[in-house]
């Protein structure tokens, strides 16, 4: 394993995580009630206590680049089981975002379906199913996914033939203004003046 | 006059779950709940959006409180419990200093602040309760072995959700408990399906569905009651794909839980959308059925419950 | 008068932000001052020399010290002063550290700021007189709330030291929670083998007197005499003839009623005895479950009672005690887990608390002894504890660490590998917090040679599966989730203050923190003091303790009470309330106001008026604020003298 030097320690990247999330990262004292909980534990590089950590010694690459804050399904068991009242599904959603912003994803899979989703929000309105999928697998090229469900949904009506187009232009215009902002900007200085 | 709720149907209602949409409409009428469609909704962003940004998912699911509100609504239900704390996510982030200007500028105006957002289990829990159901029942669900799935977010997080306890809810067991069947106490009651991860990482999903499915099992459940729109496609139409991960191969049919309550209100099967369900509920419930006759003569509700019912449909 | 000032350095705690010299040099100036100067610390014994000195050689009638906080050191100085011949009360102190130096950077606005607090605390000199305490008589004897191991220990030695003791027990028997104690840590000596002759004691010492099954119910007087009026609970049975035979209960046909003292692991008959070796040993029922009082039939004990002692008909009794001083012992209770959902919040039957497998543990408890189940009463295969239950959890508003919970849970492991010799013991922690003499030795035996297992992480999760309980969690060491299947689940669930303490710190004037604990006079210095006069505290009521400390604390709460009496006369405060005859209307508002019920309407003189009682005002300044006449001025706080303070600070 790696020897983590200390002084590299990024005080910029405590202070986002802490502007983005909302949460105060200092009050986790790693007890590990989150790990504890998390139904995808098992699938993680790292438990979440450690990207807890991670993120208290202000090591962006090592949070931003690992799989757990992508393979993380958002479920909420570690925020309402924290006993210092940490939002940690906020925590880690908001590495995502910074993950994706850095370029630094490791599941690259989950970005391009969470791409094509948007992309299909982003034309309709409405998320498509099917196109949304046919997007993704082409992306992908996972060409074979879930094909062993479409007959049943098929036959069981599930699947929409075309797309239905709402919201009159507004969520692209959402969409456009969200691509000309950017990445949201926090305030990194006068936190840690 | 009873009042008018906004409903937002969720995009998964045009497709994968389109019979949650239809059995909540059925019951809500059935229950004297009238609502209206939120005009032109869109899409609420879902997971991709606020997992991509919390401006993004605010201003999306934003638009549909506004289109709400400039309706005379005061009040959203939606069957979908991602949609919903999107929702309250936007109201909840509208107030704070980084997100709030945001997803203003975004939206290109502010987030309605005053509108209230429920589930549909909330607020049947809420309009309806364990005496309003217990009066409407024609068909009682009596033996029925159901245990209850919430899922993750009808609960969670606490502050924004604001509705039954996070770690052991009891509202969906009230209601179903007033249809005479028998519900389980079913410990994964909160535990999570695998969400959206089942595209990507179908071998998750297959492992924590798995466990869902095996743990019912376990407990003799003879259906599972969902009130997620996810939830239910990942136990329901891919339970075959977890088939390799289980301990035990028996099929659980897996239902929301307005289709139970519809079928113990007596309703047409057509109209609960039961045809949609991918493991058929119908033999286990058919056993139901015959045992339900016998009690129909001393029915929880009576001749002018069933007339109500039937003034409320004209309507 | 010729007033002395002196400005303290206080090393570099006042100096370093205040220029101690120029304060002097302006207090020169002021009116009536007639010798300034600044002292490096001026309680030190040099400091306190050099103002006698000063006093003798320029002929002072009036100090002024700026330095600390009068609550430091306002009776050191006033001693000071006296010493040199001066009434105590023609001394001031101005605040330059907490309220200036401590709070600012910026020296010379510093300088000023405590420049114009000498200057107020000049100008209040100039108004003061001197003032005179009185001095009264003390009743020598002291009530002891709690009989708990502190109250035990605290009764014993005040008794030991010659003075007479009330002990006041709410339960039917002494004892407190160590009687429920099957083992202690970290010798594993048998807790009732240890307790009991010290419970013996109390019974027979000839200046104890014990009310058991009763409660405080109003305090009333002040220091030295105080009268505590006692409720005693009605046991329903002559306790003067009842000789604990016990054939009552052996008879009793309603055996379902709540066992308080096993902590609700089984069930009791409706008239009872805690346990075998109770102080004192006397039958009571427990009316909630008594077929006479439920039904109005029955009356098998009354039959059968050989010394005739049984009375439905008793009713509660009132004893009131003239004491005069109090020690509080009321001791900790179990903080409510019923809000953890997530491990059960009590909805299955093998999650228990430490205090409830104590009782499991002990020979005398419901199971003889034996770890078992209390769902079907199988020996148990995997026991997990679970650390840290309702402590050092902010989310549930409980954030402190009980202290004692580490070593009783590797008492417990301990103890369950000894008694059931094949089972698996895992203990999940956060810390392991073990600062006491063979404490931290004690945890390591718990490892080495018990292999218990010590798992780094808190518990997520129990669930039920078939007949055991999954218990899943985190090893934050290992980096990994974690799950097993358990047979019992212990937890040691934090401690809060008794139920009621918080209205029994009201009835008896003290405060209490947001966990109910009573407030130490000083949270270093004065430990076993309060801010009441006359009224202790000793052990777990002040704050979570284990054993040893209680008892350290139940002595120095006796050896207070002691010292108290030892003088046998006390004076009173004088800055009190004062009320002129003259301006009074006898309104009544004051009296209805007063917190402490100092002020009554009195005839003198063919005329009614308010009259203080003395000994009782605390000098709290309530009724002078209320007086519409203005006829009650606070000796040593008069609206001359505050005022004056006012105008020195607005001059301009």
């Amino acid at each position: 394993m790696k020897t983590l030097n200390l002084g590299e320690s990024d005080p910029r990247f405590i202070s986002e995580v802490e502007q983005r999330s909302g949460q105060k990262i200092s009050r986790c004292y790693q007890c590990g009630a989150c790990t504890g909980r998390c139904p995808n534990t098992f699938a993680y590089d790292l438990p979440v206590n450690r990207v807890m950590r991670l993120i208290q010694l202000g090591r962006r690459e090592e949070v931003l680049s690992c799989s757990a804050i992508w393979l993380c399904a958002a479920c909420q068991a570690c925020a309402v089981q924290c006993p210092n009242e940490i939002d940690v599904t906020r925590v880690m959603e908001t590495c995502r975002q910074m993950s994706a912003e850095a370029g630094l994803v490791s599941e690259r899979a989950i970005q391009v379906f969470v791409k094509s989703f948007l992309g299909s929000v982003k034309r309709n309105g409405r998320a498509f199913e099917p196109g949304l999928m046919a997007g993704y697998m082409f992306r992908t090229g996972r060409f074979f996914t879930d094909v062993d469900l479409a007959p049943v949904m098929l036959a069981k009506r599930k699947l929409a033939f075309k797309p239905h187009k709402a919201g009159n232009g507004e969520v692209a215009d959402i969409f456009r203004r969200y691509e000309e902002e950017g990445p949201v900007s926090c305030n990194l200085e006068s936190d840690h003046a | 006059m009873p009042k008018t709720y906004a409903y937002y149907p969720g995009c998964s209602s045009m497709g994968t779950s389109a019979e949650y949409d239809r059995s909540t409409r059925a019951v809500c009428r059935a229950c004297g709940i009238d609502l209206e469609d939120v005009h032109d909704w869109t899409c609420c962003g879902s997971t991709p959006a606020h997992v991509t940004d919390f401006g993004l998912s605010g201003a999306l699911a934003a638009r549909n409180l506004v289109q709400a509100k400039s309706a005379g609504r005061s009040e959203v239900l939606t069957p979908c419990p991602s949609c919903l704390k999107n929702m309250k996510a936007a109201q909840h982030h509208a107030h704070d200093p980084v997100w709030g200007p945001r997803i203003e500028r975004l939206l290109g105006r502010k987030v309605p602040e005053d509108m209230r957002c429920a589930s549909v289990l909330e607020i049947l829990f809420r309009e309806t309760g364990a005496e309003g159901v217990r009066a409407l029942v024609k068909k009682p669900l009596t033996g029925l072995k159901v245990a209850c799935y919430y899922g993750c977010l009808l609960t969670r997080p606490t502050a924004l959700m604001e509705f039954d306890e996070p770690e052991n809810p009891q509202s969906m067991e009230t209601l179903l408990a007033a249809t005479g069947a028998t519900v389980l106490d079913f410990p994964l009651k909160v535990e999570c399906c695998g969400a959206s991860l089942a595209v990507v990482r179908r071998d998750m999903v297959q492992q924590l569905s798995g466990r869902l499915l095996d743990t019912a099992c376990e407990l003799g459940a003879d259906v599972l009651s969902v009130a997620c729109p996810l939830c239910q496609m990942n136990l329901d139409l891919r339970q075959k794909q977890a088939a390799c991960r289980r301990q035990t191969k028996a099929a659980v049919p897996i239902m929301y839980v307005t289709q139970l309550l519809g079928l113990a209100f007596g309703l047409d099967e057509a109209d609960l959308g039961l045809g949609g369900l991918i493991v058929d509920p119908r033999p286990v419930l058919a056993g139901i059925g015959a045992r339900s006759e016998e009690a129909a003569d001393a029915p929880a509700g009576g001749q002018d419950d069933a007339k109500a019912v039937n003034s409320g449909r004209a309507e | 008068m010729r007033i002395g000032v002196f400005v303290c350095h206080c090393g570099s705690n006042i100096a370093a932000t205040v220029d101690p010299a120029a304060v002097a040099m302006a207090a020169d100036s002021m009116p009536e001052v007639a010798y300034a100067t600044d002292l490096m610390y001026a309680c030190a014994e040099p400091g306190q020399k050099a103002i006698v000195e000063a006093i003798g050689e320029y002929r002072l009638t009036g100090v002024v010290v700026a330095s600390c906080s009068p609550r430091m050191h306002e009776p050191t100085f006033r001693k000071t002063v006296e010493r040199a011949g001066l009434n105590p009360y023609l001394f001031e102190m101005a605040n330059i550290r907490e309220h200036v130096s401590w709070i600012g950077k910026d020296k010379e606005a510093n300088t000023r700021k405590a420049t114009d607090l000498v200057r107020m605390a000049v100008e209040k000199l100039r108004r003061d007189a001197p003032l005179h305490s009185r001095r009264f008589p003390v009743t020598k004897r002291v009530l002891v709330i709690g009989g708990g191991i502190a109250g035990i220990q605290a009764a014993l030695d005040c008794a030991e030291g010659g003075l007479d003791v009330v002990l006041v027990e709410k339960e039917a028997t002494i004892g407190g929670k160590m009687a429920k104690l099957d083992k202690t840590f970290p010798t594993v000596d048998c807790s009732s083998c240890i307790l009991g002759p010290k419970m013996v004691d109390v019974a027979q010492h000839p200046r104890i007197t014990l009310h058991a099954l009763s409660e405080v119910e109003e305090l009333s007087g002040f220091v030295g005499n105080f009268k505590a009026k006692i409720r005693k609970k009605a046991p329903y049975v002559d306790w003067n003839l009842c000789t604990g035979c016990g054939a009552c209960l052996a008879k009793c046909p309603s055996k379902k009623a709540t066992d308080r003292f096993n902590e609700e692991t089984g069930l009791t008959t409706a008239i009872t005895i805690p346990f075998p070796q109770a102080i004192p040993k006397k039958a009571h029922i427990n009316p909630e479950f008594c077929r006479h009082f439920m039904t109005g039939k029955c009356g098998v004990c009354a039959k059968i009672c050989p010394a005739k002692a049984i009375r439905f008909e008793q009713e509660d009794e009132i004893v009131v005690e003239e004491v005069g001083a109090v020690i509080a012992a009321t001791g900790y209770d179990l903080a409510d887990w019923s809000g953890y959902d997530y491990l059960g919040g009590g909805r299955f039957p093998d999650v228990i608390t430490g205090l409830q497998y104590e009782r499991l543990l002990s020979a005398s408890g419901p199971t003889g002894g034996h770890v078992v189940r209390p769902s079907d009463g199988r020996e148990p295969k995997t026991v997990v504890f679970i650390q840290c239950v309702a402590s050092r959890d902010p989310s549930k508003g409980r954030p402190s660490c009980s202290g004692f919970c580490c070593m009783y849970t590797a008492k417990q492991a301990v103890l369950t590998r000894d008694h059931c010799p094949d089972s698996k013991v895992h203990v999940f922690y956060m810390d392991v917090r073990a600062p006491g003499k063979m404490y931290d030795e004690f945890i390591r035996r718990a490892v080495d040679e018990y292999g218990v297992d010590y798992i780094r992480g808190r518990v997520s999760q129990i669930f039920r599966k078939g007949e055991r309980y999954v218990v899943r969690g985190a090893d934050t060491l290992a980096g990994a989730q974690v799950e097993v299947e358990a047979d019992l689940v212990v937890l040691a669930v934090g401690a809060q203050a008794a139920h009621g303490a918080e209205k029994l710190a009201e009835r008896l004037h003290i405060s209490y923190d947001d966990q109910g604990f009573f407030m130490e006079g000083h949270p270093k210095l004065r430990p076993m003091e309060t801010n009441t006069a006359g009224v202790f505290l000793a052990g777990a009521c002040q704050g979570p303790k284990d054993i040893p400390s209680s008892v350290a604390q139940g002595s120095g709460a006796a050896a207070k009470a002691l010292c108290l009496f030892a003088k046998g006369v006390l004076e009173n405060d004088p800055q009190i309330a004062n009320v002129r005859p003259g301006r009074c209307v006898a309104c009544g508002k004051c009296v209805k106001t007063c917190p402490f019920g100092a002020l009554n309407i009195v005839e003198a003189r063919g005329r009614r008026t308010a009259e203080v009682v003395e000994t009782v005002c605390k000098g709290c300044g309530i009724c002078t604020a209320t007086c519409p006449q203005g006829a009650i001025q606070l000796q040593h706080s008069t609206d001359n003298q505050i005022l004056a303070e006012v105008n020195a600070l607005c001059r301009f």
